[in-house]
Formats: structure tokens, C-alpha cells, sequence
């Protein structure tokens, strides 16, 4: 019993939605599929979705130089896990202290936290700031600290959740029963507050997978080398190719170890593996994320 | 505890602000992680601004080093530079508004009318893919389409057609087009997530009583769905207008590769100074370029909290 507009709508939707769908895939599947290519033939034939020659020669090629990517690796989840963590503790600590209206001072710390999303110094000062009094180049703080660890929007969104669905009645409660604050924030609020740390811990664990700007600005090969996370692997690459090209005439001059294309397209398949990977299982959280801080951004 | 403070409730005023003082003092400690990195990480810089107005000394310091006044920002604005950056910057942000929320409501409202679940969870997902990547992985998606040499585009496309490649990362007239597609490629799906989510707020009683009038599908969303999303389609606006001196850096920087040949349609401020300091090493430049964007930014910021405000407070951001 449906009716011919019903069945025009669902073919309309479903052709329009499943058209931005391919869309937004074919791109990775080119990638990945680039990555298997045979380095020869791709460099003849270019790129395909159905490339003659397969080969595994670019993941052989990673695996040989695992030192190198392994150990990029591994800085990229140490540095995910480290500052999504202290992100997480600094913004949540924050959030629940200028929730207190009735602590003086928490009004002015409101301000100045709102104030960091209508002004900043720039890119020129933060830089100079974070190179020359906080000595930041080449350590692991320079992956850290700068511009990712805490921001207003989650700050705002942590203390809209705390205000708006921890009841007060059982901190009172809490308090009554001589907990400590510290003791009621860790034990109390954060345990009725997991889908929201779930939340921003999610965006900002991606944001430290995702940073490369970080380590262009504040590593360099020689002293930071040992720090480079995938991303900043494959920037660096990019930066790479861009001066060749830039320079296609003086390349005699310059020693550029340049890894070949499929290589250079398998790293970059094994930097978004993980997103890949656990994207279906915390997509829900993403969603909320981007509903709660939507228009807000 | 609760006895001390169950005591000075009956107790004369001083001993009472002192115990009230102990009590509120570990939220002090819990807002200091927060305080110390907002004045490392936000407010020494401001005062890093000073940069600009000074002769930048690296010996001295920024506090030894003498004052210039406004030499920096004359000697930015006397090059064409300033107005190319400032147009592309301000041209792009327009263009990306536009083609990006078309087409994030354009998709939210056919999502929301896909009545299979199971698909409609598929779609939603993959459209939002493209925005979990960083700019450095766009690039290398790119540029397996885009490449001169081994690109998709050129060798599976144009060449069976018997045409020939175009040199993608030289010819500047279709940089406009690429950057659009590619950054509403990769936003689209976080844009229609929130259209979706207000669609979803919209009550059902108004499509019934619509359907009941005799109302077709796309009345109802010409005279229900459209007018109920201005509010979100108002607010993002006024949001974005307060952000259109600031440019996406990764997008300008990671897309063009670099290319000098695309500067002149590709560049924007934040690749601007990013270049004059990091690659020319140009501290007057870049930072006198870093403090225009910032003060015009926080002027066009203020002024659209103020509409927005006016518009719809809850939306507004302080």
C-alpha cells in the first residue's frame, strides 16, 4: 500500500545519500588499493581501483623499516594516550571548579576561559612563546601542550553536563557523609559523567592522533627525529616532495631519500588504520560529540 | 568535617569564613591545572603580540628589543600580498559557507526521510568519514587523483579519452573549484549531523497535520522542515561570519602543496604567516600579518555574538 511518492522519496533519498556515501569512501579504497599496487606499474599506468600487478613490496618495505615507522608508532599512541588524558583531567578539574557559583573568583576564571575563544596571540607569539621561554623544540612536550590539551568549547561542554544532569542532591549528600571534594569529584561526578569524558575524550584523543602542525613547528629531524609521530612522517614526506618539485632543476644538489609512491601510500593506509578500525564502535559517541558542541563551533 | 561546619553555622562570623575558606580551597586547586595552562598556552602569547610593534632583536628578547611602532604592519599593507591573502581568505570562507551548508541540508533532509535503519546508519557513517582524516591524509587521498604523473584522474579518466593530463598542482584556474570540493567533502557530513539532529527535534504533529491538508513531500519540507532549520542555518551564519578571517591552515597548506604557481588563488592568511615565519624567517611580516587577523577577528567575533544574541541567546557564545 504505498504510494508512488513513498517510493519516489526512498529512491531520491537513498541515490543522493548512497552517492555522497561512495563519495566519501572511493577516495580510502583508492588509497589502500593504491598501496598494493605494484610500484612499476603504477608508475606507468598511474593509480587504479583495478590495478593488473598487485604486490605487497610497500609493506615489505614498512616492515623492513619498522625501526623507523614502528617507532612512530608507538609515539603516536603514547602521545594520543598522554594528552587525551591529561586533556581529560585538566578540562574535567576545570569544568567542576568553575561550576561553583559560590566560590569566589570562579567567575573571573568563566571569563578568561571564554576570553581565549575571542582573542589569541597567533601563531607568531605562541611559537615564540612556547620556543623561547618554555624551551618546548625537540621534547615531547612540543607534541603536548600547544593549542590541544584543553579548549573552551569542551571546558563549556563538560560544565553544561555537570550543571545540567548531576543531581546536586548527591554531592550534598556526598559532602554530608565528610567526603572530600577531591574524593566526591573523582567519585561521584566523573562515574555519572562518562558519556560525556567519553565524548570529548574521543575528539581530542583524535586531534592528537590526527596533529602534525605541532611537530612541523617545534622538531626537527636531527633533534626530534626519535619524536615523529606517522602524521608527522608523512608530512614530512609531503614537505619533501613539494621542495623536488618546487626545485625540479636543482634536485642534483639536494639529498632527498625519498620512499616510492606505493610506499609512501601504504604509510598513509597504516596511519588511518586505526581510525578505520574503531570508528564503527565509538561512531556514536562522535555523533553526540559534534550534536552537543554543534553549533557551538 | 561535617561537625566543624555544622559548628560554625551557629559561630560568629570569623571563624566561619575561615572554615569557609578551607572548604572552597580544593577548587582552587582543581581550576590551577587549567588556570596555568590557559596563561602558558593563551595569555603570554597576547602579550606576545608586542612582537609587532617592535624590531624584533633575538638577542634582546622581546622586551629588550626596540619599538617600531606601525613599520611592520606599513611595510605588510605596501604589498600586494596583504590584499590577495585577505580577499582569498574572506572569498573562500563565503564560498565554503555556502556550498557546504547547501549541501549538508540537502543530505540531512533526504537521510532523515531513508526510512530503513540499518542504512540510514551505513550513510550517516561513511559521510562522516572523510572528517575524522587529517588534512596530511586528505593530501595523500588527493593527491592519488590529482598527481601530474600517476594521478587517477589523468591516467584512467582524461588519457582513455584520448585528452590530455592536466598538470593539476600548476594551473591555478581550478584551485577555486578543488579546495571548495574538498573541504565540503570533508565537512559535510559534521555540518549534517547537526541539521539532522534538529530535524530530528522537529515535531512529528506538524508533518501529520501537513499530510492531512493534502501536503506532498516537498511542501512539507519547503514549508516545514526549511523554515524550522533557520534558527541553525542563522546561528552557523553569524558563528562563521565571526570566523571569516581565519582560514582552515591545513586545508591551504596541505591541498596546493606548496605550489607558487597556485599562491595567488590558494593562499590565505594563516598559510601567509605561517611561511613568512617559518620558512623566511620574517618575524615583522608574519606578525604584524598574525595581529591583523587576530584584533579584525576579535572585532567580527564580538559584533556576531552580539547578533546572535539579539537572534537567539541560547546560541550565543557568552
Amino acid at each position: 500500500m504505498k504510494s508512488r511518492e513513498y517510493r519516489v522519496t526512498q529512491l531520491l533519498a537513498h541515490l543522493v545519500c548512497g552517492l555522497f556515501a561512495l563519495m566519501a569512501l572511493l577516495p580510502f579504497i583508492l588509497l589502500i588499493v593504491a598501496s598494493f599496487t605494484d610500484n612499476g606499474w603504477a608508475t606507468a599506468n598511474g593509480f587504479s581501483f583495478f590495478p593488473k600487478e598487485w604486490s605487497l613490496d610497500a609493506y615489505r618495505y614498512i616492515a623492513v623499516q619498522w625501526d623507523t615507522i614502528g617507532r612512530a608508532y608507538v609515539m603516536t599512541i603514547v602521545v594520543t594516550l598522554v594528552g587525551t588524558a591529561s586533556s581529560i583531567l585538566v578540562t574535567t578539574l576545570f569544568a567542576y571548579a568553575i561550576c561553583q557559583k559560590d566560590v569566589p573568583g570562579m567567575k573571573v576564571l568563566s571569563f578568561m576561559l571564554i576570553f581565549t575563544m575571542l582573542f589569541n596571540g597567533g601563531l607568531v607569539a605562541t611559537y615564540y612563546t612556547y620556543v623561547n621561554y618554555f624551551h618546548v623544540r625537540n621534547t615531547i612536550w612540543a607534541l603536548i601542550l600547544p593549542n590541544l590539551m584543553m579548549n573552551a568549547f569542551n571546558v563549556i561542554l563538560v560544565r553544561n553536563y555537570f550543571v545540567n544532569s548531576i543531581p546536586y542532591s548527591l554531592i550534598e549528600a556526598a559532602r554530608l557523609d565528610g567526603a572530600s571534594e577531591f574524593g566526591i569529584f573523582f567519585k561521584v561526578v566523573m562515574p555519572l559523567s562518562l558519556p560525556i569524558i567519553a565524548t570529548i575524550g574521543l575528539m581530542t584523543g583524535l586531534m592528537y592522533w590526527n596533529d602534525w602542525q605541532n611537530g612541523m613547528y617545534y622538531l626537527t629531524e636531527r633533534g626530534g627525529g626519535h619524536l615523529y609521530t606517522i602524521q608527522i612522517i608523512l608530512n614530512n614526506i609531503n614537505e619533501n616532495i613539494n621542495a623536488l618539485l618546487q626545485n625540479s632543476s636543482a634536485t642534483g644538489g639536494m639529498n632527498i631519500k625519498m620512499p616510492s609512491t606505493t610506499v609512501r601510500m601504504a604509510i598513509a593506509t597504516v596511519g588511518i588504520l586505526p581510525i578505520l578500525v574503531i570508528y564503527p564502535f565509538f561512531q556514536k559517541y562522535f555523533v553526540k560529540g559534534i550534536t552537543l558542541g554543534g553549533v557551538k563551533e | 568535617m561535617s561537625g566543624n561546619k555544622g559548628a560554625a553555622l551557629t559561630l560568629g562570623k570569623k571563624p566561619k569564613r575561615k572554615i569557609r575558606w578551607k572548604r572552597i580551597f580544593p577548587f582552587y586547586l582543581m581550576a590551577l591545572p587549567g588556570l596555568i595552562y590557559m596563561l602558558v598556552n593563551n595569555y603570554l602569547p597576547m602579550f606576545g603580540i608586542t612582537i609587532a610593534f617592535k624590531k624584533l632583536n633575538f638577542r634582546e628578547g622581546i622586551f629588550g628589543s626596540p619599538w617600531c611602532g606601525f613599520d611592520n604592519f606599513k611595510f605588510l599593507f605596501a604589498s600586494s600580498d596583504a590584499w590577495i591573502i585577505t580577499r582569498n581568505t574572506i572569498l573562500y570562507n563565503i564560498a565554503f559557507f555556502l556550498a557546504g551548508n547547501i549541501v549538508a541540508i540537502t543530505i540531512a533532509i533526504l537521510i532523515n526521510e531513508v526510512q530503513r535503519k540499518k542504512a540510514k546508519k551505513v550513510y550517516q557513517s561513511l559521510i562522516l568519514l572523510p572528517y575524522l582524516m587529517s588534512w596530511v591524509i586528505v593530501s595523500y587521498l588527493a593527491f592519488t587523483f590529482l598527481s601530474a604523473e600517476t594521478g587517477m584522474i589523468n591516467k584512467s579518466i582524461l588519457q582513455p579519452l584520448g585528452r590530455e593530463g592536466v598538470n593539476w598542482y600548476q594551473e591555478k584556474q581550478y584551485w577555486p573549484f578543488i579546495l571548495i570540493f574538498v573541504n565540503v567533502w570533508k565537512g559535510v557530513g559534521y555540518s549534517m549531523i547537526i541539521y539532522l539532529s534538529s530535524i530530528v527535534g522537529i515535531s512529528v504533529d506538524y508533518y501529520e497535520a501537513a499530510r492531512i491538508d493534502g501536503a506532498g513531500k516537498w511542501q512539507q519540507i519547503k514549508n516545514i522542515t526549511l523554515p524550522l532549520l533557520k534558527p541553525t542555518i542563522i546561528t552557523l551564519f553569524i558563528l562563521s561570519v565571526g570566523q571569516i578571517f581565519r582560514s582552515d591552515f591545513g586545508l591551504f597548506y596541505q591541498m596546493p602543496r606548496n605550489s607558487g604557481s597556485l599562491y595567488s588563488v590558494t593562499r590565505t592568511l594563516d598559510v601567509y604567516i605561517y611561511q613568512a615565519l617559518m620558512k623566511n624567517n620574517d618575524y615583522a611580516m608574519s606578525s604584524a600579518a598574525s595581529v591583523y587577523q587576530s584584533i579584525v577577528g576579535f572585532v567580527l567575533i564580538v559584533g556576531a555574538n552580539k547578533l546572535v544574541k539579539r537572534y537567539d541567546s541560547n546560541s550565543a557564545l557568552f
